[in-house]
């Protein structure tokens, strides 16, 4: 155990907000679930309950009657930006003064950093490009990612849980979003961050970074393992197995759909129930390919003279 | 009075005087006793009045113009939700978001005093900044570490909207816009990180914008891209960078973009972001549950919008 290499990556300047955001995380996982726990005792007795439905406030909360249900923003919400911007201003001095911004040597194209290492934020993106192309790593994935994010209020039609925090009535959308959020995105950054050492080499935390290893592995093509020796039937195979995996996959999700989430698969359009077929499918065939690569060595499912996936 | 001089009948100069005197003595000291007696009641001058539109005594209606009347605060609503005001559901990201936005800008004006975006200076620019120019070190972290503040705030903002379905009906078009600020908030780091022109941000930058050249059709290295006639000397990463490598070019550029272009942009995308949220019915919450019997049926009266 090499607790300096470890301190030497946690204590990177730049790589502090990643160290600070991973409890700051926790800590909010936390208190969203317990309002949304909270929240769901509630319902299930409301639901059990017609009579106390009708008349409750439905709010955790406490409410009385003849208790005002507006308060003044000045001062109530004022005094709580005023507090919030205060502090926010403290935790930032203290920080800036205790801990200085990175500055390395003077650019110099003729000394390459090894490794060279994206801004914390993006090292999801760059961790990628170890089981995709670049043109799918940093081009295709973050305008999906994109795209993405953007159509969730249009593919989500599930009107219950608009302005609280619950589980139950919405698993499927947050345990998508959590998927995407902290397996798809924080997790690479850690694995980024943490792991990935000299020449992008997989070091676990603790592992002396050996800037001299060598890593003698052999990746193979899919192809290659069925024996698929011509460059036509290599494109015309994984042309069938992607095709496969996104018409397969889309039928699973639909009998899963149709299975256990009736109510919103009856108010989805087609259109709104391809894409979320599609971009779940997509997000999905990221750890499928991490998979592949790092348990099989395999490269390249779909291998075409212009591009490989 | 003067009295009239009795050789011609008209009133002397030094008679004049006299009487001016005379009554300046009662004047002056009646003005002064007046001007005091209006300082004590500042609020009462024309300078204070024309500056604040209203009183300030403690009654619901000063406490709503308090808000209504400043340009700064009218983004507010007068009065909200009286659980809007927890803690707990907004943590406050958004405005902590918009609050390093703020510090950002100022820094960042700051910190343009002492920076040239050359390659010859730079770097020295930034060496001047740490040893040199006063509390230079200090302008510089804050304006890094707010950065990197600013990039946590987004993604928690966006974690507890997804978090309590406040994207939903009526809110899509502010997600989406929400969406593109998370972006230039993305770039507007990025592009900032080149800057020091040190070896962290030319490689990090050389890393990033690699991946454009793999850009599927605009880039040379990317699918289809050579066919379409690109070259490292026209596609998509030669006009990010204004060359064919990340040279003096790419910092003028990414200078601009970090403190013109992106701003700029961003600022007008907050507006229409905080205008949103007022328009789409203030802050999603803490509404009342809906219960899974409900879930088809619209929602009327009061519980509306959120409450």
């Amino acid at each position: 155990m090499d607790w300096r290499q470890l301190w030497e990556i946690c204590s990177a300047p730049d790589n502090v907000p990643i160290v600070g955001l991973i409890p700051l995380l926790a800590f909010y996982i936390y208190l969203a679930w317990k309002q949304a726990h909270a929240n769901d005792v509630l319902i299930e007795q409301l639901e059990g309950d017609a009579a106390l439905a009708k008349t409750h406030h439905r709010k955790t909360w406490p409410f009385k009657p003849g208790w005002q249900k507006e308060v003044h923003v000045w001062p109530f919400l004022l005094r709580i930006e005023f507090l919030a911007a205060i502090i926010v201003t403290i935790i930032l001095m203290v920080w800036s003064i205790t801990l200085n911004a990175p500055l390395e040597e003077p650019a110099n194209p003729n000394l390459t950093m090894n490794p060279a290492k994206a801004p914390w934020y993006f090292l999801g993106l760059q961790e990628m490009l170890v089981y995709f192309d670049p043109w799918i790593a940093g081009v295709v994935m973050p305008t999906m990612i994109i795209i993405g994010l953007m159509v969730i209020p249009y593919i989500d039609t599930n009107p219950l849980g608009s302005g609280y925090y619950t589980w139950k009535q919405r698993k499927f959308s947050i345990g998508t979003f959590l998927f995407g959020f902290i397996i798809l995105w924080i997790a690479m950054i850690i694995i980024g961050t943490f792991i990935r050492g000299p020449g992008w080499q997989w070091f676990w935390p603790g592992q002396t970074w050996d800037h001299n290893r060598l890593i003698y592995e052999v990746n193979r093509d899919l192809p290659d393992i069925f024996g698929i020796t011509s460059n036509m039937a290599k494109a015309i195979f994984g042309a069938i197995v992607v095709g496969g995996y996104y018409l397969l996959g889309g039928f699973v999700v639909y009998s899963l759909f149709r299975r256990y989430m009736g109510k919103d698969f009856k108010r989805m359009s087609l259109l709104q129930f391809g894409i979320t077929q599609f971009l779940l499918l997509t997000m999905v065939a990221l750890p499928l390919k991490m998979g592949l690569r790092l348990l099989w060595h395999i490269k390249y499912v779909w291998i075409t003279p212009w591009f490989n996936i | 009075m003067a009295e009239e001089n009795p050789k011609n009948g008209k009133v002397g100069l030094v008679d004049r005087v006299k009487d001016d005197i005379q009554a300046m003595k009662v004047d002056i000291p009646a003005k002064a006793k007046e001007q005091i007696e209006g300082l004590k009641d500042p609020t009462k001058t024309q300078v204070y009045t024309s500056i604040f539109r209203h009183k300030h005594d403690d009654t619901p209606r000063n406490r709503a113009l308090g808000v209504l009347s400043n340009v700064f605060l009218h983004l507010h609503p007068a009065k909200i939700n009286r659980d809007a005001v927890r803690y707990s559901y907004t943590w406050g990201m958004g405005g902590i978001t918009f609050f390093l936005f703020i510090i950002l800008t100022y820094t960042g004006v700051l910190l343009m005093f002492y920076y040239h975006p050359s390659k010859v200076q730079a770097f020295r620019d930034v060496l001047y900044l740490e040893h040199d120019v006063p509390f230079g070190k200090i302008l510089r972290n804050m304006h890094r570490w707010a950065a990197h503040l600013m990039v946590i705030g987004v993604w928690l903002h966006m974690f507890r909207v997804f978090l309590t379905g406040s994207y939903k009906k009526p809110r899509e078009f502010n997600w989406n816009i929400g969406v593109l600020l998370l972006v230039f908030t993305l770039l507007l780091s990025f592009t900032g990180y080149l800057l020091p022109d040190d070896q962290l941000g030319f490689w990090a930058v050389t890393v990033g914008t690699n991946m454009a050249r793999a850009t599927p059709l605009l880039g040379h290295e990317g699918p289809f891209g050579s066919m379409l006639g690109m070259t490292p000397y026209n596609d998509v990463r030669f006009g990010l960078l204004g060359g064919s490598i990340v040279d003096a070019n790419a910092l003028l550029r990414s200078y601009i973009w970090h403190c013109i272009g992106i701003p700029i942009v961003a600022s007008i995308l907050m507006i229409v972001h905080f205008w949103r949220v007022r328009k789409d019915g203030g802050i999603s919450g803490p509404a009342p549950v809906m219960l899974e019997a409900e879930a088809d049926k619209p929602r009327r009266g009061p519980k509306a919008a959120g409450e």
